[in-house]
């Protein structure tokens, strides 16, 4: 159906190998948290998979045929880390969303499509007028999902999507990205270092170091009782397991 | 997330990056100097018309014009014509100049001296008055002081920077030499003369180095290691000279290599002003002459001393900031 | 946009340069108009005539007017230099945009021409091309705006990759949009200020230049005459009648000032501005306290109504609005927040290193009982250099790039502790080891940048081991770090308390971290502590309902999966925008009028202080998805 999946895929940036022969498949309507820390190949495995860097090695699918990575069918999509960067400055909220959408539609359409959207991520249709310097980090945010669905994915990348928001922001994105599984069955690659925050979201979890896939699972068995030492290290790393305080 | 990570120790004689930096600007070097060799080759030969004609007149008989194409080698292929370019500029041998009959190398020889110490000292006056005043500005005028003084330096430097180096030239020949008569207008003969004409190269350069070091000054001041400076509550003397001073002289380093090379360009007017015997009024002269092949040599010239300079400071800067040989490793 | 270009006429500066740059151009199409034929009149009676009061400059050598013809040349010099910036322009911009969308190997080459023409200065470029094009105008327009357009073609490419590096222009690809309507979509409209900014210095530029060509006998000829013609017919007759010279020397002067300086005017007016500055701290007496209570002597930290005032745009804004707390021997004291509630402000004003960022005012401010509200002088330089230990965010920018790292620890001990350089030398080796970095002699004489993020770290708190700290100040020490390393530098951090007593504060918006590595925390919020209790009691006795919900809010590995998480609607307040009452009231479940109305203190309470009028009282149930709609 619509599955994503990643077949021994390599991605090279000069003489360093980011990504190493990674294997990984995110089940339809399933959300799917990839973990690790800086220099693991995440956010390359993400940026190979919406083609914005050339693979070296392997193939990624979606469904049966490879993911499209020119011309304007683009069932795979990615929302980015910073929301500071994420939206052209000059252009109105309803311009970048609808930027995504497939072309040769009326205006009326564009309009009323981009008021659904927006009212999907839980933001003011009103707000189609407004200019990026007039949202929150948080705001924005949503406002990159609304033009992440704007193309019709059946997958959506979320590359570290929550990690430069305020904490009392945070989990308001949170909460929209399970509700859109939900009533849209999107598949998502939820890509994240912070180990409590892709345990929220995610069903599955697969951790990446150096390149590859140390382990992978599903996230109650991973979280609770992981079998790789590594992901061992990350659980015990997460703050709180332990106390350092001279009082306890 | 910081993406470095810890550098590995190497041994052995490349283990310095900056030596090993050095080498590959030695090669960008060798490739611009093989591109500009090429260009002042090709000159001549996009020149529409015949350049044997040009130079000698429309009136000169068109036996006489084909002679002396075939004593300057026009009439052979073109790539011929190229290696022996290449071959005559590895003996020292420039060609004839077409007006004088005199081989051009010697023609270069006798006047490059004149340039080459008016650009020199030009660079080191402007160096010498422009970093010392924009490092004192920048300290005048670092984040919450100085606001009206930063616009007065500022606007007055850009003024200066503004008006054409033969501009300050031609006044100052107006004054000193037409009215006040304190000090000579033309030629290099005496100690006195070189004053003139180094403050109108030297003075746009300054005002435009003193700005930038100035705006890099107050910016390295507002920087984060200049924090940490100030929090191991080092003394004030030392946080400026020992920790500031040293990364925004870098940016000043790079700019002073780019104008050198404006200074050099700066020579052929100053010298016209000045009657100067350099190379400057040389080949203004042999651009009206259509005398290409001297044309050609000082070109030649004039484009190898900007690029070897450019090299050098690259490379001194490598040696100074370890920051710019991350990119290239 | 319109109201920042507009903004520029507003400066003297920027008043001058637009009223000279519409003369010029004004003058440019006018003087032909008005002055043609008088320019034109021959008068071989009075040629190289002095200035008179017939004529203003005198007259040239065939007797004509200096005067008009500086007027009526006006145009044909404006004209060129335009033609001459339009060519350098398109031909920047073409070369500048071609890597964007050519592929990589064509790219590479044309940024490789660039670079390399980019070497030569303009003029040796101008003249090599007026050798080729010949002398004359058209030759003289053609060779300066090709010898313009490396520039202009560098400054493009740095302009498009910067703007090709962030994610709407990812965003934009991975949506299918072709390069062509990303570049003219995206790209273009983001980088025309800079680009149009440089075009009219430029213009001023090309104007000097053509003046310089022609002053050379190689741009415009006779019977054509732009300014730098006739500034070299008139050096030849310099020492009969000078204003031949200066005339038209005036005019390419104010042309191109006009020119330079407006463009200038307006690229400082769209940077950065340098704002309004604020009185750097007052050196006065410090005022005689309310309170008398003795200082308990184990206080290692004595800060009380401490504020601190910084530039705003709209007059001064007051980031950290009386913050009062003791820390005490080998205490670990945590700050929490989220950005803006002014917590890192508060580490840099009781550390004073707020300096001309702002202006720090307190009733007390003790450091093992020395004032540090006194100038600073070398004892108290010292005594901080030694006692106190700083730890910053940022371990990519905080130690000095071009310095060696054993040096730069060094440097404390020979300064504070009067060591030699050789001792102080040793003793910066054995900080690094203490602070587990393996290879610390060879490491010593690294440089930073060959350090990874945590050794980094790491090394800035070797730094602050070189003398006997008794506190150590982290602000967001580990934010920029994975979290493993992160484990590594919270032990470290940890064993160098137990070893020496040594008291912490540390400043996060981590709670996780906070309640994992203090004893107890204050939570801020718009420049108050609003809580300070014990971090045992985080989780279930806070008391401020902005630290409930921000408890709430944060997920952990045991939060309940079947529930939304909680959240905090609204955004917090900027410091300019702090309301009369309690800041939080916009976004408390619990605030009435009292709260909007009035502020609620600090209870004094020394284990568990609270502000709120509703302290303690529970909280409503989880607000339904209504409410969570968003409107800018």
């Amino acid at each position: 159906m619509s599955e994503l999946s990643f077949v021994d895929v390599t991605v090279r940036y000069g003489r360093t190998t980011a990504v190493d022969g990674v294997s990984l498949d995110v089940p339809a309507g399933e959300v799917v948290g990839l973990v690790g820390e800086s220099g693991s190949g995440k956010s390359t495995l993400a940026r190979a998979a919406v083609g914005l860097v050339p693979l070296a090695g392997g193939r990624i699918t979606l469904g049966s045929e490879p993911v499209p990575t020119w011309g304007r069918h683009r069932p795979l999509q990615m929302v980015f880390q910073d929301p500071y960067s994420s939206l052209d400055p000059r252009m109105t909220v309803g311009e970048s969303v609808a930027e995504a959408m497939p072309p040769g539609r009326s205006r009326a359409t564009r309009r009323a499509e981009v008021a659904r959207l927006l009212e999907l991520v839980h933001l003011d249709p009103a707000s189609a007028g407004a200019l990026p310097s007039r949202l929150s980090g948080g705001q924005r945010q949503r406002v990159a999902l609304a033009r992440a669905l704007a193309a019709n994915p059946t997958v959506i990348i979320a590359d570290e999507i929550t990690s430069a928001l305020d904490v009392s922001i945070q989990g308001a994105v949170l909460n929209l990205v399970r509700e859109l599984r939900r009533e849209l069955g999107l598949s998502i690659l939820f890509i994240s270092h912070n180990l409590a925050v892709v345990r929220y979201v995610a069903s599955h979890v697969a951790v990446m170091r150096g390149g590859r896939i140390v382990e992978h699972g599903p996230a109650a068995r991973v979280l609770t009782d992981p079998s790789h030492d590594y992901t061992r290290e990350l659980l015990a790393a997460v703050p709180g397991r332990t106390t350092r305080r001279s009082q306890p | 997330m910081t993406p470095t990570v810890a550098t590995p120790i190497r041994t052995g004689p490349l283990a310095r990056p900056w030596v090993r930096f050095g080498a590959r600007r030695l090669g960008r070097l060798l490739v611009s100097l093989w591109v500009l060799v090429t260009a002042s080759f090709a000159m001549i030969h996009l020149i529409p018309g015949d350049p044997v004609r040009g130079a000698l007149g429309p009136t000169a008989p068109a036996e006489l014009v084909a002679a002396r194409r075939q004593a300057l080698g026009l009439d052979d292929p073109i790539l011929t014509q190229y290696l022996h370019y290449l071959k005559g500029l590895v003996t020292g041998d420039l060609g004839t100049s077409l007006s004088s009959r005199l081989p051009v190398s010697d023609v270069v020889a006798q006047r490059l001296p004149a340039t080459l110490a008016l650009a020199v000292l030009a660079f080191l006056a402007a160096v010498v008055v422009a970093i010392p005043l924009g490092v004192a500005m920048g300290v005048l005028t670092r984040r919450g002081h100085g606001r009206r003084t930063e616009l007065a330096f500022t606007t007055t430097s850009i003024i200066v920077a503004t008006i054409p180096d033969f501009l300050i030239g031609v006044a100052l020949v107006y004054v000193f030499g037409v009215r006040l008569g304190w000090l000579p207008v033309a030629g290099d003969d005496t100690a006195a003369a070189y004053v003139l004409p180094v403050f109108s190269l030297a003075i746009g350069p300054a005002a435009i180095l003193a700005r930038i070091v100035r705006v890099e000054m107050v910016g390295v001041l507002d920087a984060d290691f200049v924090r940490t400076a100030r929090a191991k509550r080092l003394p004030a003397r030392t946080v400026y000279l020992g920790h500031a001073l040293p990364n925004a002289v870098t940016a000043a380093l790079t700019l002073s290599g780019l104008l050198l090379g404006a200074m050099v360009a700066g020579t052929v007017l100053v010298e016209n002003v000045f009657a100067w015997p350099g190379l400057g009024s040389t080949i203004v002269q042999s651009i009206l002459t259509k005398d290409y092949p001297v044309v050609q040599a000082i070109v030649l010239v004039y484009g190898v001393g900007v690029l070897v300079v450019n090299t050098v400071v690259d490379v001194a800067l490598a040696r100074l900031d370890p920051r710019s040989l991350i990119r290239e490793d | 946009m319109r109201r920042r270009w507009s903004g520029v006429i507003r400066t003297p500066l920027g008043l001058t340069a637009a009223v000279l740059t519409v003369a010029v151009l004004a003058l440019a199409v006018l003087g032909p108009v008005l002055w043609g034929t008088g320019a034109d009149v021959i008068d071989t009676d009075d040629i190289l005539a002095q200035p008179s009061a017939g004529h203003w400059a005198g007259t040239d050598n065939l007797g004509r007017d200096i005067l008009f013809r500086v007027l009526v040349a006006a145009r044909l010099s404006v004209v060129l230099a335009l033609l001459a910036v339009a060519i350098a322009v398109v031909a920047g911009l073409l070369l500048g945009c071609a890597p964007f969308l050519a592929g990589r190997r064509l790219g590479r080459l044309v940024s490789a021409a660039v670079n390399i023409a980019v070497a030569f200065p303009g003029l040796l470029l101008a003249l090599f091309f007026a050798v080729v094009f010949g002398v004359g105008a058209t030759g003289a327009v053609l060779a300066i705006g090709l010898a313009g357009a490396p520039a202009f073609a560098r400054l493009t490419q740095t302009l498009v990759a910067g703007v090709a590096a962030r994610d709407f222009v990812a965003a934009a690809r991975v949506a299918g949009v072709g390069r062509l309507r990303i570049l003219f979509r995206h790209v273009l409209p983001n980088i025309a200020e800079p680009l149009v900014v440089n075009a009219t210095i430029s213009a001023g530029n090309a104007l000097l230049s053509f003046a310089g060509l022609s002053f050379l006998g190689l741009g415009v000829q006779s019977p054509s005459y732009d300014w730098g013609r006739l500034l070299y017919d008139g050096i030849g007759a310099i020492y009969v009648n000078p204003a031949a010279a200066l005339a038209p020397g005036a005019a390419v002067l104010l042309a191109g000032l006009g020119f330079n300086l407006f463009g200038e005017s307006v690229a400082k007016r769209l940077g950065i501005g340098t704002g309004p500055s604020v009185a750097p701290m007052a050196r006065t007496a410090p005022a005689p306290e309310a309170h008398t209570e003795a200082t308990p002597t184990d206080v290692v930290l004595d800060v009380r109504d401490l504020e601190v005032t910084v530039p705003g745009e709209a007059g001064p804004v007051r980031p950290v609005r009386g913050v009062t707390f003791q820390v005490r021997r080998g205490e670990a004291v945590g700050i929490v927040g989220e950005s803006g509630c002014g917590k890192s402000l508060t580490a840099l004003a009781v550390t004073c290193l707020v300096g001309d960022h702002g202006r720090v005012d307190a009733t007390r401010l003790e450091l093992l009982g020395h004032d540090l509200r006194a100038p600073d002088t070398a004892v108290r330089r010292g005594i901080l250099g030694t006692s106190l230990a700083m730890v910053f965010q940022d371990p990519m920018t905080s130690f000095n790039p071009a310095r060696r790292v054993g040096g730069q620890l060094a440097e404390v001990a020979t300064h504070h502790q009067g060591m030699t350089r050789r001792a102080a030398a040793d003793r910066a080796v054995d900080r690094l080891a203490a602070v587990r970095i393996p290879d610390a002699d060879t490491r010593a004489r690294q440089y930073p940048h060959e350090f990874s993020g945590g050794m980094r770290q790491r090394a800035m708190i070797g730094m602050g081991l070189m003398g006997t700290p008794a506190l150590i100040v982290a602000d967001e020490p580990t934010t920029a770090l994975d979290v493993t390393v992160q484990q590594q530098v919270l032990d470290l951090l940890a064993a160098i308390r137990a070893a020496d007593d040594v008291a912490l504060v540390l400043i996060s918006h981590d709670v996780a971290v906070v309640r994992d590595v203090c004893d107890r925390v204050m939570v801020m919020y718009a420049g108050r502590i609003v809580e300070d209790l014990p971090a045992a009691d985080l989780a279930d006795s806070a008391r401020h309902p902005y630290t409930r919900a921000l408890v709430d809010a944060v997920p952990d590995m045991t939060t309940d999966l079947s529930q939304p998480l909680a959240t905090i609607p609204g955004r917090p307040v900027a410091p300019a925008d702090v309301p009369p009452g309690c800041a939080y009231a916009a976004r408390c479940p619990l605030a009435d009028a009292r709260c909007r109305a009035e502020d609620p203190p600090l209870t004094a309470d020394p284990d568990h202080r609270v502000a709120c009028w509703h302290a303690g009282e529970p909280l409503p149930d989880r607000q339904s998805a209504d409410q969570l709609v968003e409107s800018p």
